[in-house]
């Protein structure tokens, strides 16, 4: 292995470990606050790369279909809830934000696709369409059971998963799309080549690392989460509302998902399956991180990452079985020296 | 779960009269990958079930289509259902291997034809007592990569580097790129895997790239074969790269680009349909299957929907001579049916031109492939 096969592998563990980084720290959030396992992180992934791909086509996406008929059972399910103590004016109040807003997105969708936009425009109507999949995700799924144990909410996470690949490709198909890149440039440094697509995603991923630490340290619903994570009673005796919360939890981790997909959608083709994989890398790096440190967590996914690219330069038929296989030691670890979560509870 | 799902969605029963003459109907069961990650091959052959036809020899036939969601338990209870509780005729199924391989036991075990649509030589050889059960509606590998080793002989290359699914289809496509290529002197210098949802391949390909091979042989199907031929073309390799008949659709070139310009690959001979010559008797049930798939759904077809239409065609040339021994539903017309299948001579279907004997149940010859190149968007027959 030469200096430039080892930059070049160092490049690429970089680039995939960005990404793994901000779905690590988002399932870490997810975990905290919600004491969801949030296995359908990589679906966002998936929804908003193929969004994406689906506007630059100039095609209305199956996402905005997706979003009305969400909405829909979201407030079905919010005015049964309700029957007992419903006002005219909740009513109508739900009725316009999860029936009307999504209806008139699904007209500007059908109305702005076929002008093909550009890129940037694009890139923030797929954002507004995957990311209120989130917290609806979490109030149709996962809010009535908001109670229950790790367990429960595991299950109800993986059927979340199963229902959103199955609806994917319903939606999108069975066949793979990639989008167009922020930039075709490539710089040259000599010994080795470096896309300006690769300097993009890392940048946004220290920039949404960056602003997601800000959100935490410096704002109040920054706060509200972090005091939900440490202690969800006693969040709420001091007046914080867990379903404010979680419902924040998952409209972060919606959009954070969204922008990672559309990152990477230009880098590689993305399936309506992708996304479990690439899931995964970032839960592997999430539990390699304890489940509870944001910053092990990143580290953590550069390290699946680094691992990643170097067996599959020198193995490439067991790349999965060792990236997956780190976690062994790190579980093995943690059970013997560290105190099962559930006690917290 | 006592009713599957999908069955109610999923079935198309063309055989209206019940009574005495639904007895005699003919029965066809069909197991695809519709949905899961063999979706991009089952698809077009569930959208193809509307083109098969109403009768055959006089008889109604009743198709009975189940999706298998590409997962090895269902397509077992789907061939198990389709065996004991519609009994089924013949049995056709399914799209990708590990769908496919666990038929094979069933239809030996209850003595059910099964016409497989999955190129995996191991199906139907080495040839025993429940293989005699199994016949395969796609060539052999082997008799695809025979078209890319001898454009490689031909063009003066020594050494190639192979990159493959690191699953049963990759493993398979090697074999038979080690097989082909032995015969010739050409030389395999490095073997690398990859799986269909790497988001990169980068590792693989600059150890492809430094081992600095004449071409490089890419055993993958569908889109995801695109990701190794991309990064070659990004880290500037120039030699050819060659695919398998697994991307003969046109979301390889969609998805693909400028990056798959100049790949060459084997394919049945529709790929190149209009540009065969009229002569060739195949031309004109390709176009007419393409016409119609097209007319029906809308959308450009691939090359996985003739294999059922080419299935039930080879089915109805072994039909009359069953119905002559027994009527449809009885083990005897099974037998009869499966003996019809072996003597099949010289039938012309959309993937070539098929005679079987006792020891080989997918007798194609060269006619089945054509060589082709990606140029300017399009598959264009190399001659």
């Amino acid at each position: 292995m030469d200096a430039t096969t080892l930059l070049l592998l160092g490049q690429d563990s970089l680039i995939s470990g960005s990404i793994y980084a901000l779905l690590a720290v988002t399932m870490v959030m997810v975990f905290s606050v919600t004491r969801v396992l949030f296995i359908p992180q990589g679906e966002f992934v998936t929804y908003g790369a193929l969004t994406l791909a689906a506007l630059e086509a100039g095609r209305v996406p199956g996402t905005a279909w997706l979003l009305l008929g969400v909405g829909v059972v979201a407030a079905v399910v919010a005015l049964f809830r309700l029957r007992h103590a419903l006002s005219l004016t909740t009513a109508i109040r739900i009725i316009i934000t999860d029936i009307g807003l999504p209806a008139v997105m699904l007209l500007i969708v059908q109305w702005v696709a076929p002008m093909k936009l550009g890129l940037i425009p694009e890139m923030i109507l797929t954002l507004a369409l995957v990311v209120p999949l989130g917290p609806f995700v979490y109030r149709i799924a996962f809010q009535p059971l908001a109670e229950s144990s790790i367990l429960v909410l595991l299950i109800v996470a993986v059927g979340v998963h199963m229902g959103m690949t199955g609806l994917g490709l319903v939606f999108f198909g069975p066949e793979g799309y990639q989008t167009s890149a922020f930039s075709e440039t490539v710089f040259d440094l000599g010994i080795m080549t470096v896309s300006a697509q690769s300097l993009w995603v890392v940048a946004t991923t220290a920039a949404l690392l960056i602003a997601l630490y800000i959100f935490f340290e410096r704002t109040v619903s920054g706060k509200t989460l972090r005091a939900a994570a440490i202690s969800r009673r006693g969040a709420r005796l001091v007046g914080i509302s867990t379903d404010r919360t979680g419902y924040l939890a998952f409209t972060l981790t919606a959009m954070i998902g969204a922008v990672s997909g559309l990152m990477i959608g230009s880098l590689t083709t993305i399936y309506f399956d992708s996304g479990f994989i690439i899931g995964l890398k970032g839960f592997v790096a999430a539990i390699l991180g304890g489940l509870n440190s944001y910053p092990l967590a990143a580290a953590a996914a550069l390290l699946v990452g680094t691992v990643e690219s170097f067996s599959s330069y020198s193995a490439s038929a067991f790349k999965e079985v060792i990236v997956f296989t780190i976690i062994i030691p790190v579980l093995l670890w943690r059970s013997l020296f560290s105190p099962p979560a559930e006690h917290h509870e | 779960m006592k009713i599957p799902r999908n069955i109610i969605p999923l079935t198309f029963a063309f055989g209206m009269f019940w009574g005495s003459g639904a007895m005699a109907d003919i029965k066809i069961g069909i197991t695809i990958s519709a949905t899961g990650s063999g979706a991009a091959i089952g698809i077009p052959a569930k959208n193809t079930v509307a083109l098969l036809p109403p009768t055959i020899a006089g008889q109604p036939v009743q198709y009975i289509v189940l999706d298998d969601a590409s997962d090895a338990t269902r397509a077992v209870s789907n061939a198990r259902k389709l065996i004991t509780v519609e009994h089924v005729d013949a049995l056709i199924g399914s799209s990708i291997g590990p769908t496919t391989f666990p038929l094979v036991d069933i239809a030996a075990e209850t003595k059910t034809p099964l016409i497989v649509m999955n190129p995996a030589t191991g199906l139907v050889e080495p040839m025993d007592e429940k293989r005699k059960w199994v016949f395969k509606i796609l060539p052999h590998d082997t008799l695809l990569a025979k078209g890319i080793a001898e454009h490689m002989a031909k063009n003066g290359v020594k050494t190639v580097a192979f990159i493959g699914f690191n699953d049963a289809f990759g493993e398979n496509w090697y074999a038979a790129a080690v097989k082909t290529l032995n015969e010739r002197g050409i030389k395999i210098i490095a073997k690398e895997s990859f799986t269909r949802t790497d988001t990169s391949v980068s590792g693989q390909i600059l150890k492809i790239v430094a081992a600095k091979p004449d071409a490089v042989w890419v055993g993958a199907s569908g889109t995801p074969a695109v990701l190794p031929q991309k990064a070659l073309k990004e880290r500037g390799y120039k030699g050819q790269i060659y695919h398998t008949s697994g991307v003969a659709s046109m979301d390889f070139i969609r998805v693909g680009g400028k990056f798959v310009e100049g790949a060459i690959l084997p394919a049945g001979p529709i790929i190149a349909a209009s540009e065969l010559p009229d002569s060739n008797p195949i031309k004109k049930l390709a176009l007419d299957y393409i016409q119609r798939y097209e007319a029906l759904n809308k959308i450009p077809y691939a090359a996985f929907g003739p294999h059922l239409v080419d299935s039930v065609h080879l089915i109805s040339d072994a039909v009359p001579a069953a119905l002559n021994v027994a009527k449809p539903g009885t083990p005897e017309f099974r037998a009869a049916l499966r003996d019809g299948l072996e003597s099949a001579k010289s039938v012309v279907l959309i993937n070539g031109i098929l005679s079987m004997s006792p020891t080989n149940h997918s007798g194609y010859d060269d006619r089945a492939r054509v060589m082709v190149r990606v140029e300017n968007g399009a598959f264009k027959l190399i001659r």
